[in-house]
């Protein structure tokens, strides 16, 4: 479901906005599906699986809800970022505020995790209510041509509704994890099955409930993994359409890439959000289909080929 | 009703929808640019306040080169007068060329470099340049999407008559790009 990968910003926002529906109607879906199922499965008959459907419902609205409306902030929290001012890192600020500028964007909350391993994300439903991160490590190790490199690469996933499709499937994937493994769970302590028994179909709900609570988390991984490559390939080019500086972001590639730190606040339901994957031992398993990110090489040579002033479309 | 008229209908209210989605579509594209002009000239301004403190700062440690510090003045209230389009553009241009000169002077001081408060006003005035002519450049890139815009069908067609005009790109001056380089790490 990745959409088209070439394409103008606006074919890229349409794609987001359209995949962020889809994701969300997909979740709810399966989460309806799933009541029904575990309903079928626990009680025995179908009018009370009703009442699994009717739980689903409200748990999956409001998961929902909760993934759109404050998703960023979890992100934010789980990654154990601090929103900064201009005070506390008067560069960083003016970097991005000299690329929103670029942009045309509003200015995004600004936000500083500390960690020596250098790298960043973004975060947020839409350029309004948006947030970047970048760790103290990136401060340190980048110089301001680097830095702005990176901001550069998180204000154009900004602008492109990128961050909204990641978050989504960062905290509905967790969600969906959540569901299975508790109902796999309750399933393994007895749950509450009634006892006269309901017939074969009781059995054969309680097999497709096992298979879909399996199921689902590998999927929803696949869908995490799936996050395109290209959209990384567009939001480089567009970074230097941006700072008109190839050098830049592909210098502070070099030196992410080449950073032995692990980043100890990502886990498995943020990293597709970061500029380089986190999750180091990575680049061995770059080329594999369950990657996140294009490898860190074809990236960097692509940069290295940019000619300044850059050919990508404008932003607006 | 005759099939005529229902199809003479749903051509007309096409066209209609047609016509109102264009015409918003332009509007937007020329409210951007707007925005985007107006944009530069906060960044001016912000300048503009800076200087006088960036001079104080560094005033007690230039000797010699007092004159580096009378062009920033100089070109700071210069830049200030109301002007035409051209010349505005101008003299802020020399402005830039004399923060620029200001500040590789300073780089030959180096208990200057060490000065915590003006580093922080070098950063911050580099900045102000950085988002100058990030402006600048942003308004040039709404400008362009704005005139292919209306140089492009259907637009083309009707544009002109709803009075949306091709718009002028902000001419860089030639050694201002250069002046924003000046390396201060």
């Amino acid at each position: 479901m990745a959409g088209p990968a070439q394409g103008t910003f606006r074919d890229r926002i349409g794609v987001n906005r359209r995949n962020s529906l889809f994701l969300i109607l997909a979740f709810f879906v399966f989460v309806l599906v799933l009541g029904y199922v575990i309903g079928y499965a626990w009680l025995g008959d179908p009018r009370s699986a009703i009442f699994g459907l009717v739980l689903a419902f409200v748990v999956g609205t409001i998961a929902g809800l909760v993934s759109y409306f404050a998703g960023d902030k979890m992100v934010l929290a789980a990654s154990r970022a601090k929103e900064i001012t201009h005070e506390d890192a008067p560069q960083l600020f003016n970097v991005v505020e000299e690329m929103s500028i670029a942009g045309g964007l509003p200015m995004p909350k600004v936000y500083i995790i500390q960690d020596s391993a250098p790298n960043a994300f973004a975060t947020g439903r839409d350029p309004e209510h948006a947030s970047v991160a970048v760790t103290s490590g990136l401060l340190e190790k980048l110089d301001r041509d680097e830095l702005q490199g990176v901001v550069a690469h998180e204000m154009a996933h900004v602008g492109n509704y990128d961050i909204r499709y990641a978050m989504l499937v960062g905290i509905l994937v967790g969600t969906t994890v959540l569901i299975s493994d508790f109902f796999l769970r309750g399933l393994w302590f007895g749950g509450g099955r009634s006892r006269e028994g309901g017939g074969y179909v009781q059995i054969i709900m309680v097999v497709v409930a096992i298979v879909l609570a399996i199921l689902a988390p590998l999927f929803a991984r696949l869908l995490q993994m799936s996050i395109s490559r290209q959209r990384e390939y567009l939001a480089d080019a567009t970074a230097v359409r941006l700072t008109r500086n190839p050098d830049g972001l592909a210098d502070a590639l070099q030196k992410i890439s080449g950073d032995r730190e692990v980043l100890e606040v990502a886990n498995r339901a943020t990293a597709h959000l970061y500029i380089v994957n986190p999750i180091k031992r990575f680049e061995k398993r770059a080329k594999g289909l369950f990657s996140t990110h294009p490898p860190i090489g074809e990236r960097i040579k692509i940069l290295r080929a940019m000619e300044t002033g850059g050919t990508a479309e404008s932003i607006g | 009703m005759g099939v005529t008229a229902i199809i003479l209908i749903i051509v007309l209210v096409v066209v209609v929808v047609f016509a109102v989605v264009t015409y918003n579509g332009l509007v937007r594209r020329k409210n951007d640019t707007e925005e985007a002009y107006r944009q530069i000239d906060v960044q001016l301004k912000r300048r503009y306040d800076l200087i006088p403190n960036l001079l104080e700062g560094v005033k007690k440690y230039f000797r010699q080169e007092q004159e580096v510090l009378t062009q920033v003045t100089q070109a700071r209230s210069r830049a200030m007068q109301p002007q035409g389009v051209g010349e505005q553009a101008q003299s802020e241009a020399r402005l830039s060329g004399a923060i620029g000169n200001l500040f590789a002077v300073a780089e030959s001081y180096p208990e200057l470099r060490s000065d915590r408060v003006l580093v922080d006003f070098q950063e911050e005035l580099s900045s102000t340049e950085n988002k100058i002519s990030f402006a600048r450049q942003h308004y040039n890139d709404s400008v362009g999407s704005y005139n292919t815009k209306i140089q492009s069908f259907p637009a083309v067609i009707f544009a002109r008559a709803m009075g949306f005009t091709e718009k002028e790109y902000f001419e860089a001056q030639g050694p201002e790009r250069e002046s924003v380089t000046v390396s201060y790490d």
